[in-house]
């Protein structure tokens, strides 16, 4: 076995180009994943029977069919029947195809984090509600200034969880040549022929990200942890 | 007598169920202004329940509440947010708020429901916090204080939006022994001042000591009503003086 990571002189502004965008498509991925998930988590709790079946219907679709299926129809078959998100020029990338990869990964991940936030919710003990509702407070103000900062810190780790799952598998985009880390890892092997050194350097960075992220995370929640219960 | 306008809360015929089963079957009262009214009973008979009826935290499925005139049972929205802010509530759990400090968790309804400007509310909450000692208790977390301390700043929430009436839950039914008294004191104190209190409670001593009304329900009707002395040394019911003989040993 002769490794040589040499390569590594050329090639490390691939990796850390890639790098860079796995973790902002990750970050758009996380928050619009959250905002739909909290609007999911509401709708599912509320008492419109609707909007309630509706974000069942769904959380059990998206989770019960593969993110590479959801990608592609968002990229390939959207645009068929004319659905294309416009290209804003002079980016300097490929917005339509950023774009479709970014919402995408948080159309899936808001599934997700829907169920994450409504278990988080219900976690909260009924008496807050009333003792909320019984000072003459609105449903909306008792949820936001009562129940969702309860329910957050309920589901701080589960949701670390879930960023570190979408750092992951944001490398599944690479299939629509979005140029993240694990594309521009291929590109690096393709052209150096360096497999095993190019794929160890990419688990590598992966690692790096994820690990801090749920590092981060735990501080987080120790502080939270601390400050209140 | 007190005259008609006295009347805060009319009950008129409440009647409650959950399934099949009947937890409340016709409770007719009238509450006065002023009026310390202790609810007693065995557990079951829906002391409770009925309590919650009054700010609408159940709804009834039959019979009407009047405050001051105005339906409880039929308000919505704003209107049923509006008669809620006049009663005040004492959970048996306490209730306060997790995720805030005792300061925000009294000044949180005045200033987002009422709109009063912040430092008066605070100021204010510092007030109240004076009259049950717990100034200093201000800038910690409920979880950081003892049952008894927790129950006094509830109340204290509840003074907040200036009720005209406070239900109490089963205030002292979850503290330990000791933390009772310094409970009890508080609401014997807000009494004292003139507060239209409903009080569910296992408490005889206070009871006794402060109510100037009993309803001892039982089976979900209000089976005896009459001043303290009444009820306490001259029960009229069998039921009254049997749960009286395994209250009072």
């Amino acid at each position: 076995m002769n490794l040589n990571f040499s390569f590594l002189s050329k090639y490390w502004p691939m990796f850390l180009r890639g790098a860079g965008t796995t973790l902002v498509l990750s970050l758009f991925t996380v928050v619009l994943g959250l905002i739909l998930g909290i609007f999911l988590a509401l709708m599912r709790l509320g008492k419109f029977k609707p909007l309630s079946l509706l974000s069942a219907a769904y959380t059990e679709f998206i989770r019960g069919t593969p993110l590479m299926v959801q990608i592609f129809f968002i990229f390939y078959a959207l645009p068929q029947i004319g659905v294309k998100i416009p290209n804003i020029s002079g980016l300097g990338f490929d917005f339509p195809r950023f774009a479709s990869g970014i919402l995408a990964m948080g159309l899936n991940s808001g599934a997700y984090v829907g169920e994450i936030v409504r278990a988080g919710i219900q976690a909260v003990d009924k008496g807050q509600t009333e003792a909320a509702r019984s000072l003459g407070m609105t449903s909306w103000q008792t949820m936001r200034r009562v129940v969702l900062p309860q329910a957050f810190k309920n589901i701080l780790p589960a949701l670390g969880n879930e960023f570190v799952t979408v750092i992951k598998e944001s490398s599944i985009v690479t299939v629509i040549g979005i140029t993240e880390l694990m594309f521009n890892t291929s590109q690096v092997y393709s052209s150096s022929y360096r497999y095993f050194e190019s794929l160890i350097v990419c688990a590598l960075i992966y690692f790096v990200m994820t690990f801090t992220t749920s590092r981060l995370l735990g501080v987080l929640e120790g502080r939270m942890k601390r400050s209140a219960r | 007598m007190p005259a008609e306008h006295d009347i805060i809360l009319t009950v008129q015929d409440l009647k409650m169920h959950f399934g099949k089963l009947e937890v409340l079957k016709g409770v007719n009262t009238v509450i006065r202004k002023g009026e310390v009214i202790v609810v007693i009973g065995a557990s079951g008979a829906g002391k409770s329940t009925f309590l919650r009826c009054l700010n609408r935290l159940e709804t009834p499925t039959g019979g009407e509440i009047l405050f001051e005139g105005q339906s409880v049972v039929h308000a919505k929205g704003k209107a049923l947010n509006e008669l809620r802010e006049r009663m005040g509530m004492v959970f048996q759990q306490f209730n306060l708020f997790s995720n805030l400090t005792v300061l925000d968790n009294i000044t949180l309804a005045p200033v987002i429901v009422k709109g009063a400007p912040k430092e008066q509310a605070e100021q204010e909450a510092m007030q109240l916090l004076g009259r049950v000692n717990l100034q200093d208790k201000a800038r910690a977390f409920p979880s950081q204080l003892s049952g008894g301390q927790r129950q006094r700043i509830a109340i204290v929430r509840a003074l907040a939006m200036h009720p005209d009436v406070m239900l109490f839950d089963e205030p002292t039914s979850a503290l330990d022994p000791e933390m009772v008294g310094e409970v009890l004191d508080v609401m014997q104190q807000l009494a004292a001042d003139g507060m239209t209190m409903v009080v569910v409670s296992h408490e005889m001593g206070f009871a006794r000591k402060v109510a100037n009304r009993i309803l001892f329900m039982e089976n979900g009707v209000i089976a005896e009503d009459g001043a303290p002395e009444e009820i306490f040394e001259h029960p009229k019911s069998d039921r009254l003086r049997e749960f009286l003989g395994k209250v009072l040993h």
